[in-house]
């Protein structure tokens, strides 16, 4: 275990070292030049070439990646370019909105998915599945943005059941009450394919001989699908949650731009706007390395539901 | 004498006689195709060129709402009494004279603004039909071309990574892992941020960030079929790997990268849409399904629901077409997938 450990953090160091390099290379041979972007469109050549001083950008591109994975390790970003905030700040202040949306809508979405795709596997080929099918479809091929605009309008506008947007500084309220809309909508467009896809896995099982073997010993079907096959079909299900847990710290951005949320997603759609390239930078840079840790957290998670896997 | 050899059916021959017993399949690839004629007129200029014109009122509704019940224009009261006269003190009254001889050698034309569009009008006054059209042919070709460029890319580097293997293999393992290890949407971020906004620009953005899960794809078939008779075959009477590579394996591969073609159009033209919302994507002088969303947001507020409508109808009926056009071309081209999905 220990030894599997080590292997694979090691093996994350090329990648973690392409992402920086990924990310320098972008910045430093197709960005604009930072110092022109801080400057300002009034800058005199002299106040540039201070700035430019300043970042290091005089020196060779090797000392300026050298500034940079400096700044990565000491977790020193220093301010943003737009709001001269501290970017380390960024991410305490900004993450805690961006998971009260977030956190709810992943539990909830795997909590009612599996029960629904266990539903529908069992009614197979029926009308129900295949209306279901194709509504998953339909439902699928309208832009998220269409459903947060009507659902914005229908129920906080018209029928006022929640507030349009808003937020504050207690995260009670926030999950009481500015939360809830965000997450009905992301759910309501979430839960289709995430049945869809459950579904897949489920009958992926339910063919096999264990079930068969399970209704010959007289086991009730309720008994066979939550005892064996979800049992079973838990990999598929844990890596999908595995892919999409990294998404939850950046959030869903286009909720926190419609509902005023001001999350880690939101931020860094401004920077991108203002051309802010710490912000987002960090954000990369620090996501990505969430990222192959939650990878290899799911790894190790296969393991404690499946004895029979081999890490290795 | 044994009877003559009969011609066995050809992969795409298969393919097309499977796709054909798809009645599905079939009308949305009818549909499909009619918009593909759609987008043909609309891009030679022959159908909604005159997008931009502003030829109704403005929020004009649709034609089977109605014309707008005419607001009361008593909202100011309109003063009476006698005109004041201020020639005395105002300052232009000796050039109003000259200024309107020089109007008069100006014609001045009243366009008569239409009270009713078909599918109304925007808060310009432009014809939200053709804008849906427009849109059409604009998020359309984004979503194409993003998805053969991330297609070129995934295939030629998957082509190498698999056929090759070794050292070359590796680097390309490692680009594979650098890209997957950033949620997609930071780097698409991050490249917007780099490079800007425009069409080509969104193009490219999409293209360079979508290419991993075909190139993942490629790379596993390569690695299947380099090792084949066929392909040894080829070696022995003297091929070069490039030949081996795009003239004996891709023919044989070139079904998965259709299949994935078609479902990452659909993923790009949904990630323009968000981006050309977001104000990352076209530029304001062009319109696509995502910008008229972001105007449609402050107009339902007004209860003009119409381009919202519209671009939403557009938007779901191609997608929805499309997409199963896609699970019909999976079924045809690799019956083996069929209901595995």
């Amino acid at each position: 275990m220990a030894a599997y450990l080590l292997r694979r953090l090691w093996q994350m160091v090329p990648t973690l070292l392409g992402v920086v390099l990924l990310v320098f290379v972008l910045f430093k041979f197709f960005g604009g030049d930072p110092a022109e972007i801080l400057g300002g469109l009034n800058a005199s050549p002299e106040q540039v070439a201070s700035i430019r001083q300043q970042l290091g950008l005089d020196q060779s591109w090797w000392v300026q990646l050298g500034l940079f994975v400096k700044q990565i390790a000491s977790f020193d970003w220093g301010r943003s370019w737009a709001t001269n905030e501290p970017v380390a700040r960024l991410f305490a202040t900004r993450l805690p909105a961006t998971l009260t949306v977030m956190l709810p809508i992943l539990v909830l979405d795997t909590l009612l998915a599996i029960p629904i795709a266990l539903f529908v596997a069992t009614v197979r080929g029926s009308l129900t599945d295949r209306v279901l099918m194709i509504a998953t479809t339909v439902a699928l091929s309208i832009s998220f943005l269409v459903y947060i605009i009507v659902g914005q309008y229908l129920f906080g506008f018209q029928l006022g059941w929640f507030p349009v947007q808003g937020w504050s500084d207690s995260v009670w309220t926030n999950l009481t009450v500015y939360a809830p809309l965000p997450v009905l909508l992301a759910l309501l467009v979430g839960l289709a394919p995430q049945t869809r896809l459950y579904r897949s896995f489920f009958l992926d099982e339910v063919g096999q001989d264990y079930v068969r073997t399970a209704r010959a010993k007289g086991l009730g079907e309720g008994l066979i699908l939550w005892r064996h096959v979800l049992r079973n079909a838990l990999i598929p299900i844990l890596t999908n949650i595995g892919l999409a847990l990294p998404g939850i710290f950046v959030g869903s951005f286009l909720i926190e731009v419609f509902f005023s949320i001001p999350g880690l997603g939101r931020e860094v759609l401004l920077a991108v706007n203002r051309s802010d390239y710490p912000v987002i930078q960090a954000v990369t840079i620090y996501v990505a390395m969430l990222t192959m840790a939650i990878n290899l957290l799911t790894d190790l998670l296969y393991k404690w539901v499946d004895p029979r896997v081999v890490l290795k | 004498m044994s009877a003559p050899l009969q011609r066995s059916e050809g992969v795409w021959q298969a393919a097309w006689r499977r796709f054909r017993g798809d009645r599905l399949g079939m009308v949305c690839g009818a549909v499909v195709l009619a918009f593909v004629l759609l987008i043909v007129l609309s891009a030679l200029g022959l159908v909604a060129g005159g997008w931009q014109r502003e030829r109704g009122v403005p929020n004009a509704p649709p034609g089977f709402v109605g014309p707008r019940a005419a607001e009361g224009a008593a909202a100011v009261a309109v003063p009476r009494g006698p005109n004041a006269d201020l020639s005395e003190v105002d300052p232009l009254a000796p050039r109003y004279a000259e200024w309107d001889a020089r109007a008069a050698a100006f014609r001045s034309v009243e366009v008569d603004k239409l009270q009713t569009l078909p599918l109304g009008a925007d808060k310009l006054g432009r014809d939200v039909l053709a804008k849906a059209v427009k849109g059409t042919e604009i998020s359309v070709f984004v979503g194409v071309m993003a998805a053969l460029v991330a297609t070129l890319i995934g295939t030629l580097l998957g082509a190498v990574a698999g056929f090759f293997g070794g050292r070359s293999g590796d680097l390309l393992e490692w680009l594979y892992n650098v890209f997957t290890s950033i949620p997609g949407i930071l780097l698409i971020f991050a490249f917007a941020a780099v490079f800007g906004r425009g069409i080509g620009t969104v193009v490219l953005i999409l293209g360079l960030t979508g290419w991993t899960g075909i190139y993942r794809l490629v790379r596993a078939e390569f690695i299947k079929h380099a090792v084949r008779d066929y392909v040894r075959a080829a070696q022995a009477i003297g091929a070069s790997a490039a030949s081996r590579m795009f003239r004996h394996i891709l023919p044989n591969v070139s079904h998965v990268i259709l299949v994935q073609l078609s479902i990452l159009t659909v993923g790009f033209i949904k990630a323009e849409v968000i981006l050309s919302y977001l104000g990352l994507g076209v530029p304001v002088d062009q319109v696509s399904w995502g910008t008229m969303l972001a105007e449609a947001q402050s107009e339902l507020l007004l209860g003009h629901w119409w381009q919202l409508a519209a671009a939403t109808l557009f938007m779901a009926v191609f997608v929805t077409a499309f997409s199963l056009l896609t699970d019909a071309l999976r079924d045809a081209l690799d019956p083996k997938l069929r209901g595995a999905e």
